[in-house]
């Protein structure tokens, strides 16, 4: 290419992104998602369907979305906070109000589900449910079967056992990074109350934590989901869909490598991704429209069979395949829905003796 | 210092030109040298003072969530009254927590090894280069720089793959029969030295390069005339003349390591207790702004001075030796 013909190319890719600006009239939707939680077909439909364009950008914590929400000026119009993390959002005045009269979808919605939304959102104002699932044990049913002599994992205690654990040492041992899942499952496990505030109960969480430190190998809240597809690891704490995702590698790769999910007996924390519009919205009728086109039992459905977590629209569940929806681990049944518990946000107080005593496990300090 | 001092003063010789055209000159130097200051302002001055103003705010549950949050419009008094509200608690909280200061000392430690060992693999290939033969040291240099097309993130991520304990360096080991356990590197210490020696090579070896390059090579032609054997020529010759490029790669490399916070949460395992992830923690977790931001302050005042009273050593000792 000559000198003149670069000068000449730039110039228009200079013009053409000009010119893509000037057409802001083009009806659009910014949407903020977590990585790998949509069948991008739904967002081709989308367009298709309303004309409308849909940027989708995506995002693999909650910290990093709450961190840009608060900052302000985001330019998203469709984000999806996890319950505890919406609550305090909505708190600092994050959010606006939905028109439900532009949501007439809102009626395909599970009740059951949205009961427990309204404890992050009351009256279920500011947001809609995208999907929900457990916090739960993934694990390599042949390396378990190995070490500790059964294939079945029922309850905490595999985990929150020292001497179960060090049985699992060697094979490896993953935790999520994420100290409001971790610490009110051993909450749970010891009995107590998984949504205590109390400085004494976080900490005897704590010692409880501090002696199955030695036998976990890493905490982080993504990578699980490809060691324990490749057979690196034999346990993880960790979320449902993301256990299933390994499980569906697993079964891909075909090397041998077989994954279970359990909701262990003593009870799981349930958590909700909620589907919300920042106050600062620059779109606000297209961020509606995208909200009650993913109200459709058809769309929803298909994102559940993609991403394999259950969600918040009870008219979806004839779409879904009978394989995910009769899957307890997935959809559990009355007794176990029973046993599941929510919680609430942390008061700022609170939030640092979590995160302090969180450090004090993860690196022993 | 003695090249610059020759440039402009050539100007004032040339007799026949105006002084209005000597005005202009002086004007464009000026405006030469002020670009660079305008830079650090912008780029530098006006970020930190955002970060210390955080810095002395109390954390609130709003948008952006911190107290007071400045506002012109509220008018002098307004402004006066907000002022008042700035304190210093957030340092008298890193103070009462022996995690801060560990979090710190762990980063310079782990910075300091690196460097070092930056330094020891990069010295050798930069002297390689300076004395390759002149036609082939643009292709090597291009080597070393080449690295760069490649995403960082995605050349770390590489290294999971090469040093986990099913990955490519176990399974070479194993079936060379050198090892019969896979070695655990991946998510230890060694794993960060390693990450950071690979991620910051280049910076070491480039102003490496340039400093040995620029070399007289016939000073160590009269040293071994002299009859100086080629070690002790290298340590009273090549090593002290590199001394500007030793100082700026390391520093090039030690700077950035401290704050690293993508290596050790890629490579590193969950007890390494680095500044980078303590920030994140208190930017993220907690949602602790002024907190987070306070901890910059101080990272950034522990690096700083100590360059500056370097520089300083520095100059003086060239003055001195001039």
């Amino acid at each position: 290419m000559t000198r003149k013909a670069l000068w000449l190319s730039a110039t228009s890719a200079f013009l053409a992104v000009f010119t893509l600006g000037a057409h802001a009239e083009d009806r659009v939707v910014n949407v903020f998602n977590w990585s790998d939680y949509i069948d991008s077909s739904i967002i081709d439909d989308f367009t298709k369907e309303t004309g409308i364009k849909v940027v989708y950008d995506t995002f693999d914590s909650n910290e990093i979305l709450e961190t840009k929400l608060l900052a302000g000026g985001s330019g998203y119009d469709v984000v999806v906070p996890s319950g505890n993390f919406l609550a305090r959002q909505i708190q600092a005045g994050v959010f606006q109000k939905l028109d439900k009269s532009k949501l007439p979808n809102i009626s395909n919605m599970w009740d059951t589900v949205m009961e427990r939304t309204a404890k992050y959102d009351r009256g279920n104002e500011y947001s809609i449910n995208y999907m929900w699932g457990t916090v739960g044990i993934g694990y390599n049913i042949k390396k378990v079967q190995a070490a500790l002599g059964t294939d079945k994992i029922d309850s905490w205690d595999v985990f929150f056992n020292p001497e179960s654990l060090a049985k699992l040492k060697d094979c490896g041992v993953y935790v999520l990074d994420s100290p409001a899942d971790i610490i009110p499952a051993a909450l749970k496990y010891l009995g107590l109350d998984p949504n205590s505030t109390s400085p004494d109960e976080i900490a005897k969480a704590e010692e409880t934590l501090l002696k199955v430190r030695p036998y976990i190998r890493k905490f982080h809240s993504s990578e699980y989901i490809n060691a324990l597809a490749n057979g690196d690891i034999c346990l993880a704490v960790g979320w449902s869909g993301d256990v299933f995702q390994a499980r569906n590698r697993a079964d891909e790769a075909k090397q041998g490598v077989e994954i279970g999910y359990s909701v262990p007996k003593e009870g799981a924390q349930m958590w909700f991704d909620q589907m919300a519009i920042p106050a600062d919205a620059p779109h606000v009728a297209e961020a509606h429209e995208f909200l009650n086109y993913m109200m459709k039992p058809e769309v929803i459905a298909k994102s559940s069979n993609y991403v394999l977590y259950a969600n918040g629209n009870k008219a979806s569940q004839q779409f879904i395949d009978k394989a995910i929806l009769e899957d307890p681990a997935i959809y559990p049944d009355a007794a176990t829905l029973q046993k599941l518990y929510t919680v609430s946000p942390y008061d700022p107080k609170t939030q640092r003796i979590i995160t302090r005593t969180w450090t004090k496990i993860v690196t022993g300090q | 210092m003695s090249a610059v001092t020759a440039a402009t003063s050539s100007p004032a010789s040339a007799a026949g030109k105006s002084g209005l055209v000597r005005l202009g000159a002086a004007f464009v130097s000026r405006l030469v040298i002020i670009v660079p200051y305008l830079w650090l302002l912008f780029f530098f001055l006006v970020p930190f003072i955002i970060v210390f103003k955080i810095s002395l705010s109390q954390t609130a549950i709003a948008m952006p969530p911190y107290t007071p949050v400045l506002d012109f419009r509220s008018g002098i008094s307004g402004f006066i009254s907000e002022f008042g509200a700035l304190n210093f608690d957030n340092y008298t909280w890193l103070t009462q927590d022996a995690l801060y200061f560990n979090a710190y000392v762990t980063s310079v430690i782990v910075a300091a090894i690196s460097t070092v060992l930056t330094l020891l693999v990069g010295y050798p290939i930069a002297y390689g280069m300076a004395r390759a033969p002149a036609t082939i040291r643009p292709t090597l240099l291009m080597l070393v720089i080449l690295p760069f097309w490649t995403s960082f993130l995605i050349r770390v991520y590489a290294w999971i793959g090469i040093l986990k304990p099913e990955g490519l360096l176990n399974q070479l080991l194993l079936a060379t029969g050198i090892i019969s356990q896979p070695l655990i590197i991946l998510n230890t210490y060694t794993a960060i030295f390693i990450g950071i020696v690979y991620s910051y090579l280049p910076f070491m070896v480039l102003p490496l390069y340039s400093s040995l390059e620029k070399m007289d090579h016939t000073l160590i032609e009269a040293a071994k005339d002299l009859g100086c054997p080629p070690t002790s020529a290298f340590w009273k010759i090549t090593f002290p003349l590199s001394l500007p490029g030793v100082i700026a790669g390391c520093l090039l490399v030690f700077i950035p390591a401290v704050g690293e916070f993508v290596i050790p949460d890629l490579l590193g395992g969950s007890q390494t207790l680095m500044i980078g992830r303590t920030l994140w923690n208190e930017f993220f977790a907690n949602r602790d702004w002024p907190v987070s931001s306070a901890v910059a302050v101080i990272l950034l005042l522990l690096l700083i001075v100590p360059i500056m009273l370097f520089q300083r050593a520095q100059a003086r000792a060239q003055e001195q030796d001039q």
